[in-house]
């Protein structure tokens, strides 16, 4: 009995040795985001979880121990939106146009990835026109994406991911953001809202393309998709009660998509766009969440995300004046004072009790991604507060709090351990912990720009 | 402290329930003559208008001295504060879509409408389907939110194009032999444009049918899947219901005949016929449907079907018993109809009166608000505009536009106000600057991730 221990001790030692399943970092700081600050403590993480944290614990006898001293320990990073893993994205930043419109339209398409483009020109809303509603990230996440690795070197361990192309693009799914695994252990919740953009199928000439052409043509079309699907989930509740007699209702994926999806995530960066994404959402009795957001600087923005009460997601690429543009072209006041104040919708947002994240729109690169955090704290934004838009605010807005997002007992091992204070110019990432396992950050090889935004231009014409 | 409060619910008082009197104004009523007088203002609403009214305790009072006071102009055809494009081009029929979801009350446009007199605007669809998307009248509350745009209560329409803008996408694109095409959308032809209408009438009216025999069905008892909601259809059930107005851009005498026997056919009505510069060639006719008619002064021969315009149009239209406006079709445009309604007494004689009616009181007729705007009567919006000089002169500049009675429009203070705008935008201009310079060195040439 002793001796079958004992080879069994050894079986596992010899399993760790490959891939070690317990650490303790101790003497580090640790902030735990969800209670106060560890000024000096230890956390201990085995089989992906976090077993233990705080000041007085001991640190197990088979753990492997990272000297934590000078060193500081935050949750991984979240980002709230993004397309890391999805097919058809560039590795990296081939196609940045910094600002606006380079999604989607410059990025080739990979074979059997679903896209809208070459489908013959839609009629009606009949046709389903730019619709993948069905498609879910998780059932396309291609674990061999080399911005898995970029991304996780600037401190993220989580991907909200999205399907983005099209106007039902796709459900959502969060993923761990591991390396060389079988896409599915990256899976944490496998949908968690569509993803729906103001893409116009036509291509917004008006005239010739599909429909639709127009924004008011998308919304129309985002309009019928829902009253169809209320009726198409009543029929089928109908059929399924008692079939007998009654014709049958025909197969709709692009229908079945919505339904499955518990919320929408809509585009608004204008106060008209915010406006006017809230109360169509609210017509649509959908929860939702809305992305880019720059303009909730403004009063009125936050008055009216307040009196919906819907969570945002604001993109961190910060509007910036148009490259090469003709010097004697001034912009507008309301561009300019949008570039000036963008960066401080985030404090704004925290003060008013907004529920609020922060996401990379694309920004892959360590370095861009810092900067732009920095640019919101230098707009207000505490670090601590801009940490947790960065990690437990992401997770409760996706109602996954209970399992990551802060450095709690019981929780999910995804850690970041930088030296020095997160998001300065001169803090680098040491180790990063995803369910548990151990990565160093890959050196640094930023390109500037990042690939273009994640997110379109919402709400069309200028 | 007690004082103190009292001083400030005096300051704020006028804020609320705010009561202003215009003094001494030349005041064009519009319904009810010229006169030299005041107008009182009450909650919004005109309370009084006469040569001497009693200016109640604490009212504003705006010196009209040497000044005219006309009704807040229309506009019964415009495309601005809008979001995203104005035409869903890609079908014939595109009644699903609503001009109500796009608006956009930041839109500049509406600021120089305002300048111009303009408080109301009929926003409607473009004009690249034989029935267009749905439109709505709006005020030109400058500063509030979208839905605040809207004229509440105002009945819906929506927009029928006939003519070359329709047929147009069904061709191939730059004309016959052109190198490059576009998939070719029905209609090609003037007779396609009926056969579309018709088509989507006949739809609609199987729809009706449909959800009338459904709501009968359950208003005995039944318990029924309801049928699907079809947001082309709608529209143009409510059309069939008469709760949506039609207004049906139109140039040829031809094809304006071709859309009254089809309404017919399909009993219901065209409200106004826009544009209709062939109108005058079948004024009878426009008369006895009971359409409007919205057109242009003296704009024409910039496409084949424009070529047979004359400046006479409104004034002739008006004589046969049309109820004839003027429109702008256009931003610009749009912040002078005063002076497109002095065209009309130059070309045709029509009355001073009538001319501004046909920018005031006809439009509001035409767009079915004449019980709340179009002319300055008591128990009327008090939607007003203030001239320095007889506003159907090119030389009379906007003073003031009251909305709803606010003033949205203030010639003295927007002129005194442009200095400390500018200072404002150039301080961003330079702040901007400066980082920039400020970014600049710390960027070693070349190096990586230096864009932020």
């Amino acid at each position: 009995m002793k001796k079958l221990v004992t080879a069994l001790v050894f079986v596992c030692a010899y399993a760790f040795a490959q891939a070690p399943s317990t650490f303790a970092i101790r003497n580090a700081k640790i902030v735990t985001v969800g209670g106060p600050v560890i000024a000096k403590g230890t956390v201990v993480v085995r089989k992906g979880l976090i077993e233990a944290v705080g000041e007085n614990v001991a640190v197990p006898s088979d753990a492997w121990v990272v000297d934590g001293e000078g060193l500081t320990v935050y949750p991984g990073l979240i980002d709230s939106l993004s397309t890391v893993g999805m097919p058809g994205a560039p590795a990296t930043s081939t196609t940045a146009t910094a600002g606006r419109g380079g999604r989607g339209q410059a990025t080739p398409a990979t074979p059997g990835t679903p896209v809208t483009a070459a489908a013959p020109l839609a009629r009606g809303p009949e046709d389903r026109p730019a619709t993948t509603s069905w498609v879910v990230a998780a059932d396309e996440i291609q674990a061999t994406d080399r911005r898995i690795e970029t991304v996780r070197s600037a401190g993220f361990t989580t991907a909200v991911t999205f399907p983005t192309r099209g106007i039902f693009a796709g459900q959502g799914s969060i993923v761990d953001l591991l390396s060389g695994e079988k896409a599915g252990e990256m899976v944490l919740v496998p949908s968690v809202g569509q993803y729906i953009s103001l893409t116009r199928a036509g291509g917004g000439g008006g005239m010739g393309g599909g429909f639709p052409s127009s924004l008011m043509g998308t919304i129309s079309y985002i309009r019928q998709i829902y009253l169809d699907a209320a009726h198409y989930q009543l029929v089928k509740d109908t059929y399924a009660k008692d079939p007998r007699g009654m014709e049958r209702p025909a197969y709709d994926r692009a229908l079945e998509g919505v339904l499955e999806s518990k919320r929408i995530l809509f585009p608004a960066n204008r106060l008209v766009e915010i406006d006017r994404m809230l109360r169509f959402a609210a017509e649509l009795k959908q929860p939702v969440i809305l992305y880019g957001v720059h303009e909730s600087y403004r009063p009125e923005a936050i008055q009216v995300i307040k009196k919906y009460g819907a969570p945002v997601l604001v993109s961190l690429r910060w509007p910036e004046p148009t490259r090469d543009a003709n010097p004697d072209d001034v912009d507008s006041m309301r561009t300019l004072e949008t570039r000036d104040k963008a960066a401080s919708a985030p404090a704004l947002l925290k003060k008013a009790g907004v529920r609020f994240a922060l996401y990379s729109d694309g920004l892959d690169q360590p370095r861009d991604l810092q900067r732009a955090v920095k640019k919101a704290m230098d707009g207000g934004l505490s670090r601590e507060d801009a940490v947790r838009a960065l990690t437990l605010s992401a997770a409760e807005i996706y109602g996954v709090a209970d399992r990551m997002g802060s450095i709690e007992k019981g929780k999910i091992a995804n850690l970041v351990v930088m030296r020095g204070d997160i998001f300065e110019d001169r803090t680098k990432v040491e180790l990063i912990f995803v369910d548990g396992r151990k990565y160093t950050p890959a050196p640094d090889t930023a390109t500037p720009g990042g690939r273009g935004p994640a997110t379109d231009d919402p709400g069309g014409n200028r | 402290m007690n004082k103190a409060w009292i001083a400030a619910l005096i300051a704020l008082a006028p804020l609320s329930a705010e009561t202003i009197v215009i003094q001494n104004a030349t005041v064009m009523t519009v319904t009810k003559g010229t006169l030299k007088g005041s107008v009182v203002i009450k909650d919004g609403k005109i309370a009084e208008v006469g040569e001497k009214v009693m200016v109640p305790q604490g009212a504003t009072v705006i010196d009209g001295t040497n000044q005219y006071l006309i009704p807040g102009i229309i506009d019964c055809h415009s495309h601005i504060a809008a979001d995203g494009g104005i035409n869903e081009g890609s079908v014939s029929v595109s009644s699903m879509v609503d001009i109500k979801d796009v608006l956009n009350p930041e839109d500049i446009a509406i600021y120089r409408a305002l300048a111009g007199g303009v408080t109301t605007a009929n926003i409607l669809h473009g004009s690249a389907n034989a029935i267009g998307g749905c439109t709505l009248p709006i005020k030109m509350r400058w500063g509030k939110d979208a839905q605040s745009l809207i004229f509440e209560g105002a009945m819906p329409g929506i927009k029928f194009a006939l003519g070359e803008n329709p047929k147009r996408a069904g061709n191939p694109q730059g004309g016959r032999g052109a190198a490059t095409t576009v998939q070719a959308r029905y209609p090609a032809t003037r007779m396609g444009i009926e056969d579309t209408i018709r088509e989507a009438f006949n739809e609609a009216k199987a729809y009706k049918e449909e959800w009338d025999a459904y709501n009968a069905r359950v208003a005995r008892g039944e318990h029924l899947i309801p049928p699907r909601k079809d947001l082309k259809l709608e529209p143009l059930k409510e059309v069939l219901e008469g709760k949506r107005y039609v207004h049906a851009h139109s140039y040829r005498a031809d094809e304006i005949l071709m859309l009254i026997r089809v309404a017919d056919d399909y009993g219901f009505k065209i409200r106004t016929f826009q544009h209709v510069l062939e109108g005058y060639k079948v004024a009878k006719e426009i008369a006895a449907h009971g359409a409007g008619a919205s057109t242009f002064s003296d704009w024409w021969s910039y496409k084949v079907e424009a070529f047979d315009a004359i400046p006479y149009n409104a004034a002739l239209m008006a004589k046969k018993g049309i109820v004839v406006s003027l429109n702008s079709d256009d931003a610009e445009l749009m912040r002078h109809l005063n002076s497109e309604a002095g065209k009309a007494m130059k070309y045709g004689g029509v009355s001073e009166n009538d001319a501004l009616a046909m920018v005031t009181l006809n439009p509001a007729k035409q767009l079915g608000i004449d019980n709340r705007v179009g002319s300055i009567e008591v128990g009327k919006d008090a939607d007003l505009v203030i001239f320095d000089k007889f506003p159907l002169s090119d030389y009379a500049k906007v003073q003031k536009v009251l909305i709803d009675g606010t003033v949205y429009f203030d010639r003295d203070n927007e002129v005194s106000g442009r200095p400390a705008k500018q200072a404002e935008k150039q301080k961003l201009i330079d702040k901007e600057k400066q980082n920039q310079q400020r970014q600049q060195p710390a960027r070693r040439p070349g190096a990586p991730g230096g864009q932020q």
